[in-house]
């Protein structure tokens, strides 16, 4: 029984983290969907796998015996609830999202990014940061101040 | 049941059910608004209060004996957390009746930041593991409508990438939860920490680290803080200083309270990663900050370089390293809420966040410079703001381990964050403005805005001039920690 849980968690999990690496915005909420059916699974699992006995004290009893601690199952309720109201929130999100952006390529949803035109760094006037042009000796400098100069 | 631990709690909760009432009466909403962040702040001095002798509160909830209830424990860490809880929402409450980038009216707004307030102050009181996932998720859901309301098309961009890692952190968080239920059947705090000592030590670092990664995730700690940067600028000013402020120090004190009270001590191999990750942290978010012109985004980044400040203090696992942390936080929070909420005037004045488009505010306002170096040279340590008391702490306490790699990195980001900060300085305010015929608008509405960001900046000079109270605080709090 234990090892056919390990396999369920296994197999959402990859198929789940799988689906959450697509380029599609879509297959990556329905990955998040199944990386939360396996954390639910392991969040079972750990009140122990066993018989199908009733979580009832018996009669005269202290303790629990034979049975499932009925703790974990309460937990995965309450986890199964959040993950379903964050499922509906996301795919609303992502509706709206393709619907805005035209898209559902998660490389094209660059919105919230700087604009790809924008150099980011302060654009670079080229006169501002030049040095001065190498001194040079007269026979030259006498000949280059008839010919108009490149900077001015 | 005691009606004042369940309060930090039960006010937010209140308040965001009383202001979903009202979102057709809006004056009246923004009143029952304040109101609830003023209370949601005297309830946080009431437990300080309360705390300050050294008494823990408790209270477990439905009568049940207490491992087996959802208990709520409040002593001098929580208390002082929720403390700046309410003086953060009062802040940025008051904040967002200016016209300093309010963004647009949403009915909805105020209702889902009670949620968020509810969710944050919930994991800083909670004493119970599932719990503590509970209002983490109580969090990310608020926070999400939050970022999802405007409805502009980067808004939703940044609201995916910010599900899609926070979700991730969130199942990682909740497997580890499990796991741990597994593995000790219990989950409370108190009794991990006395059935912590029964495992196995490969099993406990196993544990851990998942439980860690999924909060570091949480906090925005490196490799996986690219949620926060893609996400945070898209949102108006009062509810980004809030969640700057405020969100990503939830997963630090939930680290902090995991690693430094509750499993104390924990294996060293999981505090010598920490401490790597917190130097990398500080050192690429700096590094991102550099390259951004954005206010918000520099601002952004150095969020998770301040992060792997704190994560650093509490990688070195000693009474006076938690005390450091905790300082840090409280110091951080107010001065990071405050750097966003002058970055908003300086919209509202120059009329953009873009530092090339803005300039000429030091002839224009010179208070708003001054407004602008207190928060910002406190961020950098410069002495004798509360930033440096904060880096003090840290640095000496690591330089006592002889922590001399993580010393230099730390002290290496600090002039990086000067850098950031003339840079906004140099840019925002000392340049001229590029458009020669700018004039500072007239017809603003900062008053409001003025209190809120003078407010937060004489906190910070309170810590900055008077560190002993809080430094002895702290002290206190760490003295405590780990002794379940």
């Amino acid at each position: 029984m234990i090892y056919a849980v390990a396999l369920a968690v296994f197999a959402t999990a990859t198929a789940g983290l799988y689906l959450c690496t697509s380029r599609d915005v879509l297959r990556v909420v329905l990955g998040l969907a199944l990386l939360g059916a396996s954390a639910n699974l392991v969040l079972f699992a750990a009140g122990r796998l066993g018989p199908t006995a009733p979580a009832v004290v018996p009669f005269g009893e202290q303790v629990l015996r034979d049975a499932a601690n009925p703790l974990p199952q309460a937990l995965v309720l309450t986890a199964i609830v959040i993950g379903f109201a964050l499922l509906c929130f996301s795919l609303v999100l992502v509706l709206r999202l393709i619907q805005a952006s035209d898209t559902d390529d998660v490389l094209a949803l660059r919105a919230a990014e700087p604009k790809p035109d924008d150099a980011v760094k302060p654009p670079l006037s080229p006169a501002e940061f030049e040095p001065d042009p190498p001194a040079v000796s007269n026979a030259t400098a006498a000949a280059a101040t008839d010919a108009p100069s490149p900077r001015r | 049941m005691n009606w004042l631990i369940a309060s930090p709690v039960l006010v937010p909760l209140a308040t965001s059910m009383a202001t979903a009432l009202l979102v057709n009466q809006r004056r009246a909403q923004q009143i029952v608004s304040l109101l609830g962040a003023a209370a949601l702040l005297a309830v946080g001095c009431a437990l300080v209060l309360a705390v300050n002798d050294g008494a823990v509160l408790r209270s477990a909830f439905g009568n049940w004996p207490e491992p087996f209830a959802i208990a709520f424990h409040i002593d001098r860490l929580s208390a002082v957390l929720i403390l700046l809880t309410g003086l953060m929402a009062l802040a940025s409450l008051i904040f967002a009746q200016s016209d300093a980038d309010p963004g647009r009216d949403q009915p909805l707004l105020l209702p889902l930041v009670h949620g968020v307030l509810a969710g944050v102050a919930g994991a800083f009181a909670t004493a119970d593991l599932f719990n503590l996932y509970v209002w983490f998720e109580v969090m990310l859901i608020a926070a999400m409508g939050v970022l999802a309301l405007g409805g502009r098309r980067d808004q939703l961009d940044g609201t995916f990438k910010y599900l899609t890692l926070n979700l991730i952190g969130t199942l990682l968080l909740l497997i580890a939860v499990g796991s741990i239920y597994g593995a000790t059947g219990h989950l409370n705090y108190t009794a991990l920490a006395e059935a912590a000592g029964s495992l196995s030590a490969p099993l406990s670092v196993l544990l851990l680290s998942v439980l860690v990664l999924s909060l570091l995730l949480k906090a925005g700690a490196f490799p996986l803080f690219a949620w926060l940067p893609a996400s945070y600028h898209t949102l108006p000013a009062p509810v980004l200083a809030l969640f700057a402020g405020l969100l990503t120090k939830v997963g630090v004190y939930a680290v902090l309270r995991i690693l430094g009270d509750v499993f104390a001590p924990v294996p060293v191999v999981l505090t010598e990663a920490l401490g790597w990750i917190a130097a990398l942290t500080m050192l690429l978010g700096v590094l991102g900050a550099a390259y951004h012109w954005d206010i918000r985004r520099i601002l952004a980044f150095h969020i998770i370089s301040q992060i792997g400040y704190i994560l650093l203090a509490v990688a070195l696992a000693s009474a006076a390293g938690n005390a450091a942390t905790l300082f840090y936080t409280a110091h951080h929070i107010v001065v990071k809420a405050n750097l966003f909420l002058i970055g908003a005037i300086i919209w509202r004045l120059t009329g953009s966040y873009d530092l090339r488009l803005s300039g000429g505010l030091y002839a224009a306002k010179p208070l708003l410079g001054v407004l602008f170096l207190i928060p910002a040279l406190s961020l950098v340590g410069i002495p004798p703001l509360s930033g440096f008391w904060a880096k003090f702490m840290i640095l000496d306490e690591a330089i006592a381990q002889g922590r001399v790699a993580w010393t230099f990195i730390a002290l290496l980001v600090s002039v990086l964050t000067l850098y950031s900060m003339m840079k906004i300085w140099m840019e925002a305010f000392w340049r001229p403005h590029p458009n020669p015929n700018w004039q500072p608008p007239r017809n603003t509405r900062l008053a409001p805005a003025w209190i809120a960001t003078w407010g937060l900046a004489a906190v910070t000079l309170w810590i900055s001039f008077n560190p002993e109270p809080l430094a002895a605080f702290a002290k206190a709090a760490a003295a405590t920690l780990g002794g379940r």
